[in-house]
């Protein structure tokens, strides 16, 4: 299968948070792993978007976009940090 | 921003009565993914049933062709609104496979290598609607597919056939998988179009 980079987040992303969250340094729930989100990698080719760890593989986030709204889920992140 | 997966939005509708209302007919195959593929050898693989009894009832490769395997001719329906109609399986019926589990659960957990999941009711594996399909128009199947070994359940929406299925666990209620855990419906048929919450 193939997927895009973290820089496919910088769209939905920006529909939550004020910054540009591609630069956001985020930690990994599985594997600990602190990278920014540019490094993810965004399965698209699916009912929704799969973000997973560089690192692990593991899921970070999903987003799923249905008639009405946009559902993210970050189970997969223990922490973000944003540049100020 | 769209989410969606690429080259499936935006088309006008198609009045075919084999498809579901929402859904436009694709020749091709797509392949859909959250995540990478993975190159499973079938000397190493197995699938097991997992029941609330503490019974585990499992199958090498060998074990489970030699089930034997029914042609499955079945139209297909993607969450992402393709539909493929007429398409050739090959598989073993889940009806087969649970004629010694032990349970009184009404709900099944399926379990991919990978670690995808996705909820189901036993009901709907039941009675001929739900195969571990090992072969696709007349081959074996091919990993982007699912390969070596996908859940095959025609009649809902097709994130519920789990790609390189691994195993089924039972469970008490119908507690939500992957997708369904994050925004897809928990049944998914798609007559009714239950695509979301």
């Amino acid at each position: 299968m193939t997927h895009l980079d973290g820089n496919a987040l910088a769209g939905p992303l920006s529909e939550v948070f004020r910054d540009d969250m591609t630069t956001a340094l985020g930690r990994c729930a599985s594997c600990g792993d602190v990278s920014v989100l540019a490094e993810a990698l965004v399965y698209d080719a699916a009912p929704g978007w799969a973000v997973r760890c560089h690192a692990c593989g593991d899921v970070l986030m999903t987003f799923v976009r249905t008639l009405d709204r946009l559902r993210i889920d970050m189970r997969g992140l223990t922490a973000l940090e944003i540049p100020s | 921003m769209a989410i969606f997966s690429r080259g499936f939005s935006g088309r006008p509708r198609e009045s075919n009565p084999d498809l579901p209302p929402g859904q436009f007919l694709t020749e091709d195959f797509p392949v859909l993914s959250a995540g990478p593929t993975p190159r499973l050898d079938t000397a190493d693989w197995k699938f097991e049933i997992k029941t609330e009894t503490g019974q585990t009832l499992s199958w090498n490769w060998d074990e489970l062709t030699a089930l034997g395997l029914e042609d499955v001719h079945t139209d297909i329906h993607c969450v992402t609104r393709w539909s493929k109609l007429g398409t050739d399986w090959r598989g073993i019926s889940l009806d087969k496979l649970f004629e010694d589990a032990e349970t009184s659960f009404d709900f099944v957990m399926v379990h991919s290598y990978g670690g995808y999941t996705t909820n189901l009711p036993l009901e709907d594996l039941m009675n001929g609607q739900a195969w571990i399909a090992t072969e696709f128009g007349g081959e074996p199947l091919e990993p982007d597919h699912g390969g070596p070994a996908r859940l095959l359940v025609p009649h809902l929406y097709f994130w519920k056939s789990a790609k390189w299925v691994r195993g089924i666990t039972m469970q008490r209620t119908d507690s939500p998988g992957f997708w369904e855990q994050n925004g897809y419906h928990i049944y998914g048929d798609p007559w009714r179009e239950e695509r979301y919450w």
